[in-house]
């Protein structure tokens, strides 16, 4: 039997979908300016902010006026609660490209300090959870949110590699490297809080899928 | 102890089965919801915890409910001493057409006999005051208690089976015919209730049995689906077919 809720969680959906959209953008476009010292491409992401922040509101809002005026259950409770946090992760995550394209366009001012190989590749790695985190969201996919969190051990490993680079062979050594290596640890930094963010949203739909709570307990993961 | 353990429990009328297999345990001094579409059986299991579906013809009865260490289907209980027990309130609140005095009393009069006016006054005071009805009603304990406004009949109704000190409460829909206010203080009422007695409703209204409960069972066709914590229910019910029941996808 349809009911005039799931015309209004489809909506909801939608709208949850076009966040996903705009925060996977952004860090893809906050990546790339890094990676090509863009400015245009930068300043794309930290214009966009707003409309995220507005997006967020609004789904926030949608969901709230969901639960008063159907107050649901079950598998609808669980939905709009979960698209409730990952809204929040999501506007995070977008937060966070703002950070990094913020840094970008400070190290375009000054020279490049070495070829970037790790952070390409701790960028890939949050990218790829991103987009495998909703695309469990849409598919309902518990496997594929497991997958998910257990992905962020990796990002943790890369982030890890960067942080001893720029220490041991940049910080530890010539003082005048300090502001750019300073700036790429963050950025290290921001991709693996990407990450955990989506881990954040992958551990949400294993409870929406399974009213199952793997947040703070692995061993709920198997 | 004041719970209920239903095993293997069938009911028949006629032909028709409306309980089939039904096991659960109903534990003590909690509140445990029934919920499920018209003519699920979760009325008629209601009934059969004070034995009310004997007066109906052609029923048959198997299995075990076992109140107070005793089965009542097969031990043939003192049918006066269960209901005093396990007592029941309906749907539409049914006081005598007596006056508000008489109708708490009455119940005392069968079970007890000789009581002083001063015990009787006594009692009456203690079932009026558990139901939060004393304050209003203290000085028109003459009145008819037809004259009372609907809630306050309900509350009457459970001040009179409270008076013979039961252990158990069945409450068969009894804020159907409430409004929404009356309905939130019937559910206070039951909160305060709980600390001293087994309470089992009957519902049609989920959000009361989601507010109210502390065990939720859901039935379809007879059967019991599912039966556990309403925390775990109405979050993350295991069957499909509770799912879509409560989440109003069923029919």
């Amino acid at each position: 039997m349809l009911r005039h809720l799931d015309e209004e969680l489809k909506e909801l959906h939608r709208d949850i979908l076009k966040m996903a959209v705009f925060a996977q953008e952004s860090i893809f476009k906050s990546i790339e300016s890094l990676k090509n010292r863009d400015k245009a491409l930068a300043q794309d992401v930290i214009n966009t902010d707003n409309k995220i922040d507005e997006l967020e509101l609004e789904i926030d809002d949608k969901c709230i006026d969901l639960i008063a005026r159907y107050q649901p259950m079950a598998g609808d409770l669980r939905y709009i609660s979960t698209g409730m946090k990952i809204n929040a992760e999501l506007e995070r995550i977008a937060d966070i490209a703002v950070d990094i394209s913020q840094r970008s366009l400070e190290l375009m001012e000054k020279p490049l300090l070495k070829p970037l190989v790790d952070i390409p590749k701790l960028s890939l790695v949050s990218q790829d959870m991103v987009g495998d985190a909703i695309d469990a969201f849409i598919k309902r996919d518990a496997q594929l949110a497991r997958k998910v969190v257990l992905d962020d051990a990796e990002a943790d490993r890369l982030r890890n590699l960067v942080q001893d680079e720029l220490v041991s062979e940049y910080l530890a050594r010539d003082p005048q490297t300090a502001e750019r290596a300073v700036a790429l640890l963050l950025i290290a930094r921001y991709l693996e809080r990407i990450c955990d963010h989506t881990t954040n949203i992958a551990e949400d739909v294993i409870y929406m899928v399974e009213a199952k709570v793997v947040k703070h307990h692995p061993e709920e993961l198997k | 102890m004041a719970d209920i353990r239903v095993d293997n429990l069938n009911l028949w009328y006629g032909d028709f089965q409306a309980l089939i297999d039904v096991g659960a345990h109903f534990p003590e001094r909690e509140i445990t919801a029934m919920i499920g579409p018209s003519g699920c059986g979760k009325s008629t299991l209601l009934r059969v915890f004070n034995r009310m579906n004997d007066f109906v013809e052609g029923v048959r009865v198997s299995g075990q409910v076992i109140i107070d260490g005793q089965d009542i289907i097969s031990d043939k209980p003192d049918l006066v001493k269960l209901r005093k027990n396990v007592g029941m309130v309906f749907q539409r609140p049914n006081p005598f057409p007596l006056s508000i005095y008489e109708n708490i009393v009455f119940g005392q009069k069968v079970h007890t006999e000789g009581l002083s006016r001063s015990e009787l006054d006594e009692i009456v005071e203690d079932s009026l005051s558990s139901v939060l009805l004393w304050d209003e009603l203290k000085d028109k304990l003459r009145r008819s208690a037809l004259s009372l406004s609907l809630e306050q009949k309900q509350r009457l109704c459970i001040a009179r089976l409270i008076a013979v000190k039961p252990e158990i409460l069945l409450m068969d829909e009894p804020c159907s015919t409430l409004d929404p206010q009356a309905t939130g203080r019937i559910e206070e009422l039951m909160r305060e209730l709980k600390n001293n007695y087994t309470i089992i409703i009957v519902t049609h209204n989920m959000q009361q049995a989601a507010r109210v409960s502390d065990n939720t069972g859901f039935m379809l066709l007879g059967e019991l689906v599912e039966f556990g914590k309403t925390r775990d229910i109405f979050k993350g019910p295991k069957d499909k077919r509770t799912e879509d029941y409560i989440t109003g996808r069923y029919g």
